[in-house]
Formats: structure tokens, C-alpha cells, sequence
């Protein structure tokens, strides 16, 4: 057998899965958001979709909430992530099971995560009965909302929680393997560490940091069940507004769920994009 | 370098804990909650303890066991078609080069980045046709979207380091393909399989809207169980179930934490637990 027929039978099986499961609900999903599906009779291809959506407060709404949500959770998640892993390369007694604690919410459903920053940040979680007993405040009304809120802190403070650790990782590995030679020599060399972190080592971090940053950003963008549990109940996050269309009553606001979830596909579409972009920075690095 | 300060030491101690303390606090009160007999604002703790909600968690009244074994069954055959499908593609990657790599790979990354939701709102209106819509084997196959790619990618990586040339040389001693196959290649690429398998199924594990969409409320598994009993408000079954539903994932934790780093491939699954 040729080198060339055993490659296309290895990749075969994989590819027609993805092909077919994923491209396939891709293109079906694109079709219907045009109103064209020839095998139920539409066969006139129209754009009324995507007027209907993008003239819709309620989708410019959720659609500006989702971005801020995704830009604001994977910022903040990507600093302390640096910051962990500058913390976590020290050697200290202990590190293998620190480091094992830090990997722990890895696993850890984000489900599991939103019920838990439920229970420690609503109004009578565990924070607002720690503040009653300091006394400040009187009753669980009183204290600030940190979920179901308009500015979506619950959504951020869970993904921030849940996306440390995998930044983290990520960013403590390449550390690791870069050693602390090259910061040694430009400490050497009478560079502050401040000085040896930002010019130094931040650059040869950063696209690791990258590609780790772009899958979170595009996780956060099309996640359902966080916001749908930490949420306000307006505007809602995107996918949770995709899903609501598409689930409604009204058949025919089914294509407007479909031009939605072809929002979410172009942006991670540009994501992954950005991604190659930053692996490819990584290699010649 | 200078030794870091006893002040900065101490700061780094205390920074250190509190990213810790903050890592697992999250898991505490359902932990408690999960004993907590009322728990009343503004008790810190709470005022009766009981094992009232993992005895209504653990009877058949619940149904969680019912969906400890769906989410299983489904979890454990996504993970086996993943890894038979995921291991001959690996190794087409891993070993060769070929026109149109780059193309191959970027289809099979495709799926790690792109939101679930963004796919399977169109293949529910195919799997509605084909009768695969509220069904486990409809849940199974939508699974493999996020699995597959991820358990591909894990056995490319162990191709890349893997040498064909043991193989030859038993093909040459005069085993056939099937005993090359199971006692120089399988051995050989175990590890890999095993830690791969391991997350593919926590992948799995951990789905949400794909389950909700295309099991159409039907296909009840845990973190759709969690979900009704959050939003029902039943802090305590909640608390219960929660413990049983990441149970699975610490342990796998515990298992694999030798064989995994940053740099591993592995790691990248977790973006999308």
C-alpha cells in the first residue's frame, strides 16, 4: 500500500465525523439562517434573518453583554494566571500539592462552578452572611448584587475562577521549560526584575498566553449554562438568546436562532484565526 | 539573584494561599449544603446537619442514579468510538507528512474553539429527520464533536515521538499484522490512549447544551439533573448531586497529575470542561 492510500485511510474515519457532524451542522445551520433549505422547499435564498436580528435591540444588546462578558472575564483570567505561575515556578515545601490544588477545578464542571459561586456571592449566600456578621448590613436585600446582576459579575467572577488554572497551566509549563536563565542575565546585566519580567520573560510567554486566552475567549462567548444560571434575565448572554429563539413556539423565528449561532461560529471563526496566528508565534519562538 | 526579602517571602505565602483559598471555596458550601438540614441567612453554618439529601439523592426518587448511568453510558461511548476513530488519524498525523496537513489539522481543530452551540442548532434540524433527536445514540454522536478532535490531537502528539520502526522489524520475525498491531504498537501508544481516553470521557462528561438540544429533555444526565434541582432552589439535593457529578473528573485528577504538564496536549481538552 502506498504511503498516500494509507494516510487516507487512517484520516477517513475521523474526517468523515467531522465533516459530517460538525461542518455539516455548520453548513445546515448557515443554509436555514438564509431561509434556504431546498429539501423542505425553500429554495429562495433571503437575508430577512439577519434584518430581523440585527435591527433587534434585544440581539445588539445581548451581543454587546456576551463580548464584554468574553473580553472582561479573559483579560482579568489571563493576568492572575501570570501572576500564579510566577508564584507557583518558586520553589517552596509543599509545591507538588499546591500544585495539585491549582489543577483541581480543571476538572470540575463550569456547571458545578456557577452553582458554587452562586451559593458563596447572592445576596444570601456565604459573603452576604459574612457581612451581616461584621454588620454591615442588616438584611440579604442590602447586599450588592453579585449575581443576576446587569454587569454580569457572577458570569465573570466563574469563568475567572474557572479559567485561571487552565491559563495557568499552561503558562507555568512553558516557564518551566524556559528556566530562569535568560531573566538571570538581564538581571545580570542591571535590569530591575520588573524590568527582566516585562522585557524578558513576558515575551517569550505571550503566545503561549495567546492561544490559551483565544479558547477561553471563545468558550465564554458561546457558553450556555453559566449565564443562563448567573444571569439577569435581561439582556441575556448570546447563546442563551440563540437558544431561547430557537426553542420558541414560533417556527419561524428558528432562521433568526440560526443567524445567531452563525454570529457565534464567525467570531470563533476569527478566533481561530487569531489562534493560528499566536501558535505559529510560539514555534518560531 | 538575591533570595526574595522575609517581607516579599511572606507576601508570596499569602498571595499563594489566597489563590488556593479562592481556587476551592467555590466547592465548600455545596459540600456543606450537601449536610445542611435548613440553612437559614445569616447562619454561617448550618444549624442541624443530616443525611436527608444524599438519602433522597441516592433513592430512585431522585433519579440521580438513573442519570449517574446515562451520563456513563453515553460519557463511555463517546470516549470508545473517540478513541477508535481518534487513534488511526492520529497516527496518520503523527507520522506522515503529506499535502494538505495543515488543512486537516485545522478542520480537526476547528471543533475545540468553535462554541458547541453554534453547531448543533443545525444538526438538531438534521437529526430531527433522522429520528436521532431526543435518543442516547443522537446525544453519543453530537459528543464526538467536542471529543473526537480533542482525543486525535492527544494520539498525534504520541505518534510524533512514536518509532514505525519496531514494527517492521516484527513484521520481519514473522508476526502478522494483527500480533504487530497488539504486542508492539498498542503497548507502545497505551499511555497515550489511556490519558486521552481519560479526558475525552470528561469531555464528554461535562456537556451541557449539546445533551439539552439534542437529547430534547429526554436524555437526562447529571448536570442536567444539577441544573433542574438549582433552579428549583433544593440547595441541599444540589449539594448532594454536585459532589457525585465531579467526583469522576478529581479522580482522574489524582491518576493522571504524573503524566500531565502544560506542554502536554492533553491539557488543551480542559479548555472545553
Amino acid at each position: 500500500m502506498s504511503d498516500r492510500m494509507r494516510i487516507a485511510l487512517l484520516l477517513a474515519p475521523a474526517m468523515t465525523v467531522i465533516v459530517v457532524l460538525f461542518f455539516g451542522g455548520l453548513a445546515v445551520g448557515v443554509m436555514r439562517s438564509f431561509n434556504w433549505m431546498p429539501v423542505i422547499g425553500l429554495t429562495e435564498p433571503n437575508l430577512d434573518a439577519y434584518r430581523a436580528v440585527l435591527s433587534d435591540p434585544d440581539f445588539l444588546r445581548s451581543f454587546g453583554l456576551t463580548l464584554y462578558i468574553s473580553i472582561t472575564s479573559t483579560l482579568i483570567s489571563a493576568v492572575i494566571a501570570i501572576a500564579a505561575a510566577l508564584l507557583l515556578r518558586q520553589s517552596f515545601a509543599g509545591r507538588g500539592a499546591i500544585n495539585l490544588l491549582f489543577q483541581l477545578n480543571l476538572t470540575v464542571p463550569h456547571i458545578v462552578g456557577a452553582i458554587g459561586v452562586l451559593y458563596l456571592f447572592s445576596q444570601s449566600g456565604f459573603f452576604a452572611r459574612m457581612a451581616f456578621h461584621i454588620g454591615l448590613i442588616a438584611r440579604p436585600a442590602e447586599f450588592p448584587a453579585l449575581v443576576f446582576d446587569p454587569f454580569a459579575i457572577g458570569i465573570i467572577l466563574q469563568y475567572v475562577w474557572k479559567e485561571v488554572p487552565f491559563i495557568g497551566v499552561i503558562v507555568l509549563a512553558q516557564m518551566q521549560a524556559l528556566g530562569t536563565d535568560y531573566e538571570s542575565v538581564a538581571r545580570s546585566l542591571g535590569a530591575s526584575r520588573w524590568q527582566a519580567f516585562r522585557h524578558v520573560l513576558l515575551p517569550l510567554i505571550l503566545p503561549g498566553v495567546l492561544s490559551a486566552s483565544i479558547i477561553v475567549f471563545a468558550f465564554t462567548f458561546g457558553a450556555y449554562e453559566v449565564p443562563l444560571l448567573l444571569g439577569a434575565s435581561h439582556p441575556q448572554a448570546l447563546p442563551v438568546l440563540a437558544y431561547k429563539t430557537y426553542t420558541d413556539v414560533d417556527l419561524a423565528a428558528r432562521p433568526e436562532a440560526m443567524a445567531m449561532a452563525v454570529v457565534i461560529a464567525l467570531l470563533s471563526a476569527l478566533m481561530i484565526w487569531a489562534y493560528l496566528r499566536a501558535t505559529r508565534a510560539r514555534l518560531r519562538s | 539573584m538575591n533570595g526574595p526579602s522575609r517581607l516579599s517571602r511572606s507576601m508570596l505565602v499569602l498571595s499563594g494561599a489566597l489563590l488556593i483559598i479562592w481556587l476551592i471555596l467555590p466547592l465548600v458550601p455545596m459540600l456543606i449544603w450537601s449536610f445542611a438540614h435548613g440553612w437559614r441567612f445569616p447562619d454561617l453554618l448550618p444549624q442541624q446537619w443530616s443525611l436527608q439529601a444524599w438519602d433522597y439523592a441516592l433513592s430512585d426518587r431522585s433519579g440521580t442514579l438513573e442519570s449517574l448511568g446515562v451520563t456513563i453510558l453515553i460519557a463511555a461511548l463517546a470516549t470508545l468510538l473517540s478513541i477508535l476513530v481518534g487513534v488511526p488519524a492520529g497516527r496518520a498525523l503523527g507520522l506522515y507528512k503529506f499535502r494538505g496537513k495543515g488543512l486537516i489539522e485545522l478542520m480537526i481543530l476547528a471543533p475545540v474553539i468553535v462554541p458547541g452551540i453554534a453547531v448543533a442548532l443545525g444538526l438538531h434540524s438534521v437529526f430531527i429527520q433522522l429520528g436521532l433527536t431526543n435518543t442516547l445514540a443522537g446525544v453519543v454522536l453530537v459528543h464526538l464533536v467536542p471529543t473526537l478532535p480533542y482525543m486525535t490531537l492527544v494520539m498525534a502528539g504520541i505518534f510524533a515521538n512514536y518509532d514505525p520502526a519496531h514494527e517492521s522489524q516484527a513484521r520481519s520475525l514473522g508476526a502478522n499484522a494483527v500480533q504487530t498491531f497488539w504486542h508492539v504498537t498498542l503497548p507502545a501508544i497505551m499511555p497515550g490512549i489511556i490519558v486521552g481516553g481519560l479526558f475525552a470521557f470528561l469531555v464528554s462528561w461535562s456537556q451541557y447544551i449539546l445533551t439539552l438540544l439534542i437529547g430534547g429533555g429526554r436524555v437526562i444526565t447529571l448536570p442536567l439533573l444539577l441544573f433542574s434541582f438549582a433552579s428549583a432552589g433544593r440547595n441541599d439535593i444540589t449539594g448532594a448531586i454536585g459532589i457525585i457529578y465531579i467526583l469522576p473528573g478529581i479522580l482522574i485528577l489524582l491518576f493522571t497529575a504524573r503524566h500531565l504538564s502544560g506542554s502536554n496536549g492533553a491539557v488543551g481538552g480542559f479548555g472545553r470542561i
